[in-house]
C-alpha cells in the first residue's frame, strides 16, 4: 500500500527524521491560510506547492511549484486543484490532484538520495545512497551504478551505527552533519522495521545551508501482508488513488489487475492466471485483466468474480481456467452454471477444468444447455476464447 | 532415493487441529504420509483422530516421536514464529504452506534458520510430494501424481500441478515435485533444489515453472550453465504481465524494469535451457527432448 508524501512525512516526523514546515490542503483557501503562517514563521514570502499523486515525477511534470506572495500561492494553487498529472509512472490517463502539500522553502547545500528496501537475492535489507540526489535514481542506477552505495543489515539487528557512519562518510558529510546524518538513517531504518514497509525512499535528502538533514520528499510503501499488525495505516489510505474495479475485487479477496483487452479471465492460483493471460496473448488474444480467486471457488465466488469481470464494459468473452487441487472441479462446474442460470451472462463463456473430477465438471457443464463452450485444456479453451473475442468485434 | 524425503522421513503436522491443517493432514495419510506426531499449543495430550499425537511445542513432538520433518498450516499472523519454533527444535525440513506472511517477519526467519541449517520450504507454497516414496508434505494433490525420474521445481502451485499432471498424462512420472512459494523472501530457491536434483541418482531431468520478478529465475540460469550437466526444461509465467504490478503473488511484480519474463526467459535459453512457449506444453516439450 502506497501514502502520500505529506503521509510519509508525518510518519518521518513521529521517528525523528526532520523534514520541512508545511500542511496538507484540499482547497485554495486552506493553501493560502497555511501558506501566510509558514511564511510568518520564515520570515520570507516564498513557499513550495506540491501535488499529492501516488506517482514519481511530479516535478518534472509540473506538479510541484515554488511560489512568492499569497497572491501567486492562490493562482497556483487553483491551476493545480483539479489538474490532470500525467507523469511517466501515471500512465496517459495521469491522476487527478485533489490534495496540495503547502510547505517552506528550504535553502539547500547538497541533495542526496537514500532507499530502503528488502534485497531478494540476499534476504537482507538494503539500503542504498548516493550523493546524485534529485536525479531519477532508476537513471542513476543504469548509467553510473558506482554512484549507488549499498549496505546490508538485519531487522532483528537494525541498522547499526558504524553502518550508518559508513554510509554518511561515503556521501562525503563531516562534523556535526554527519552526527545529525547517522541519526536520520538509523531514524528511517527503524521506521522501514517497524512499521512493516517494502520501501522507504527520500530523494532528495538534503543538507541544508544551516547545517541540517532535512527529508525534502518522502515515500513509503508499506507490506499489505502487515496490515494486521497496523490498523491505522489503512486509515492513511487515499482510495481514490486506486481504480475502483480493484478496489472492489480486493474487498472480495481476488487478486485482480485491469489490462487493456478484452478477454475476462477467472482463474485460480496467481501463476496459473498469469499463465493464461500469456496462452491468450499467445492464441492471438488480449487479457481484459488477472483474475486469482484464490484456493475456494465455489458458485458464490464464481458469481461475484463474473460480477467484477463484467464491470469492464471492454469485456467481450469470460475464459475460467481452473485447475481442482483440492478443489473440486464438479462443484466448480456446479457454481458456474448456478452463476450462468441466475445471472443470464451477457457474454460468452469458455471454461476449462483440469484436475480433481474434471471429468464430471465438464460434463455438468456440457449437459446443461447454458451457452457454456467447454474445453478440456487451456490451450483449446484459450483458443475457443479468442475466436469468440473476435466474432464479437466483426 | 528422492531429494530431501525418504520412506523414513518422520512428519510433524505444526496447526494440525485447525480448519486447514485437520483437512490436509486427513489427505496426506490417505497418499501415505509418515505423520508421526501434531502440535497445536494447549492441545497438547490429546489425540487427532484417534491416532497421530498432538503436542503443545515442537521440542516435545520431535523427543517424543522423532519427528525430523514439518508442515505448517497456521495463520500468517504467527507463521514465522512457527517457523522458527521448529527450526529450533531441530527439524531438518520445514514446509510453510501459510499465506500472507509480512516479508520483514521472513527476513528475520532467514537469519535465524541460517543458524540452525534447517531446509525450508515455502512460505506460500503447496509443498512437496515425492510419489516413489509416498511422502506428501502439504496440499499437493496426490492424484495427479506418478512415480518416474523427473524432478518438478515450481513458485506457482497450480502450476506446479498443471505441469505435473501433463507429466503424468505423457506417461512421464516425477521423483519429487517441489512447489517453493511465490513471496519475495522465502525459503529454498530454484538454485537450492537444482543443486540437489542434479546430486539425485534417481532424477533424470528437471521441469523448472518460475514467473515475473526478481532474479531468482537469472540466478538458476547461472547456476545451470556452470553446474548442472542434466536437462532443464523450463516455462516462465507473466509475459503479459504490466510493470509496477504485483500479479497476485508477493513476489511476482517487475519493478524498475527488471524481473520482466523475456530477461528471464533469455537468461535460461543462454544458459541451455528449453523454455517452454506455452504453458499447456511444458510436458511436451520436455517429451521431445527425448531424454525421458
Amino acid at each position: 500500500m502506497k501514502i502520500h508524501e505529506y503521509q510519509a512525512k508525518r510518519l518521518f516526523s513521529r521517528y525523528g527524521v526532520q523534514v520541512p514546515r508545511g500542511e496538507v490542503v484540499f482547497d485554495e483557501d486552506e493553501a493560502v491560510n497555511i501558506a501566510e503562517l509558514l511564511m510568518k514563521q520564515t520570515g520570507t514570502r516564498r513557499v513550495v506547492l506540491k501535488a499529492q499523486v501516488h506517482a514519481g515525477g511530479r516535478g518534472k511534470a509540473g506538479g510541484v511549484k515554488v511560489v512568492e506572495g499569497l497572491d501567486e500561492v492562490r493562482r497556483c494553487a487553483a491551476e493545480l486543484f483539479g489538474k490532470r498529472l500525467v507523469t511517466h509512472q501515471t500512465g496517459s490517463e495521469g491522476r487527478t490532484i485533489s490534495r496540495l502539500l503547502v510547505e517552506e522553502a528550504i535553502d539547500i547545500d547538497k541533495e542526496l538520495f537514500v532507499s530502503i528496501l528488502i534485497d531478494r537475492s540476499k534476504k537482507k535489507l538494503c539500503i542504498m545512497s548516493s550523493t546524485e540526489g534529485g536525479m531519477d535514481i532508476e537513471e542513476v542506477a543504469a548509467t553510473h551504478p558506482e554512484r549507488l552505495e549499498k549496505e546490508w543489515f538485519e531487522p532483528l539487528a537494525g541498522l547499526f551505527q558504524f553502518m550508518a557512519r559508513n554510509i554518511t562518510a561515503r556521501l562525503g558529510l563531516h562534523g556535526q552533519v554527519l552526527h545529525k546524518c547517522v541519526r536520520a538513517l538509523r531514524s528511517l531504518a527503524d521506521l522501514f522495521i517497524r512499521e512493516d514497509c517494502s520501501l522507504v525512499e527520500v530523494n532528495p535528502l538534503v543538507v541544508t545551508r544551516t547545517g541540517e538533514i532535512v527529508a525534502l520528499d518522502a515515500k513509503i510503501t508499506f507490506d499489505d501482508n502487515a496490515e494486521f499488525r497496523h490498523r491505522f495505516h489503512g486509515e492513511m489510505l487515499d482510495k481514490s488513488e486506486l481504480e475502483s474495479v480493484e478496489q472492489k475485487a480486493r474487498a472480495l479477496g481476488f487478486s485482480y489487475v485491469s489490462m487493456d483487452g478484452n478477454i475476462g479471465c477467472c482463474v485460480n492460483g496467481a501463476g496459473l492466471a498469469m499463465a493464461t493471460m500469456d496462452i491468450i496473448k499467445l492464441k492471438g488474444g488480449e487479457p481484459a485483466n488477472f483474475l486469482d480467486v484464490g484456493g475456494g471457488a465455489d458458485a458464490d465466488t464464481v458469481m461475484k468474480a463474473f460480477e467484477i469481470i463484467l464491470s469492464d464494459p471492454r469485456v467481450s468473452v469470460i475464459f475460467v481456467n481452473i485447475f481442482g487441487g483440492i478443489l473440486r472441479c464438479d462443484v466448480v462446474a456446479e457454481g458456474i452454471a448456478r452463476a450462468v442460470s441466475q445471472s443470464g451472462l451477457s457474454v460468452p463463456l469458455v471454461v476449462r477444468l483440469a484436475g480433481t473430477n474434471a471429468t464430471e465438471g465438464k460434463a455438468l457443464l456440457d449437459a446443461a444447455d447454458l451457452n457454456i463452450y467447454t474445453a478440456g485444456d487451456m490451450e483449446t479453451g484459450a483458443a475457443i476464447a479468442v475466436e469468440k473475442a473476435r466474432e464479437k468485434m466483426v | 532415493m528422492t531429494i530431501l524425503l525418504d520412506k523414513k522421513t518422520r512428519v510433524c503436522i505444526q496447526g494440525i487441529t485447525g480448519g486447514a491443517g485437520a483437512v490436509h493432514t486427513r489427505k496426506m495419510l490417505a497418499a501415505g504420509t509418515n505423520i508421526v506426531a501434531g502440535v497445536t499449543p494447549g492441545k497438547g495430550g490429546t489425540l487427532f483422530d484417534e491416532r497421530i499425537p498432538v503436542f503443545d511445542t515442537v521440542v516435545h513432538a520431535r523427543e517424543e516421536t522423532g519427528a525430523n520433518a514439518s508442515v505448517i498450516f497456521v495463520p500468517a499472523q504467527v507463521a514465522a514464529d512457527t517457523i522458527m519454533d521448529a527450526a529450533y527444535a531441530g527439524m531438518e525440513l520445514v514446509v510453510c504452506i501459510t499465506e500472507g506472511i509480512p516479508a520483514v517477519d521472513m527476513v528475520k526467519v532467514r537469519s535465524f534458520i541460517q543458524q540452525t541449517g534447517t531446509r525450508l520450504i515455502g512460505p506460500n507454497c503447496p509443498g512437496l510430494i515425492a510419489p516413489t516414496v509416498k511422502q506428501n508434505l502439504g496440499i499437493i494433490p496426490a492424484h495427479i501424481a506418478a512415480s518416474g525420474r523427473v524432478g518438478v521445481i515450481s513458485r506457482s502451485g497450480t502450476l506446479t500441478y498443471e505441469a505435473m499432471a501433463q507429466l503424468t498424462a505423457l506417461g512421464i512420472g516425477q521423483s519429487t515435485c517441489i512447489g517453493i512459494g511465490g513471496d519475495a523472501i522465502g525459503g529454498m530457491d530454484f538454485v537450492d533444489c537444482l543443486t540437489l536434483f542434479e546430486q539425485d541418482a534417481d532424477t533424470d531431468a528437471i521441469v523448472m515453472i518460475g514467473e515475473i520478478g526478481g532474479v531468482a529465475e537469472e540466478e538458476a540460469a547461472a547456476f545451470i550453465t556452470e553446474h548442472v550437466d542434466k536437462p532443464v526444461v523450463a516455462f516462465i509465467a507473466g509475459a503479459t504481465a504490466p510493470p509496477g504490478k504485483r500479479m497476485g503473488h508477493a513476489g511476482a511484480i517487475i519493478s524498475g524494469g527488471r524481473g520482466t519474463a523475456a530477461a528471464k526467459i533469455e537468461a535460461l535459453e543462454k544458459a541451455g535451457v528449453i523454455v517452454a512457449t506455452s504453458p499447456a506444453r511444458i510436458g511436451e516439450t520436455l517429451k521431445a527432448t527425448g531424454t525421458v
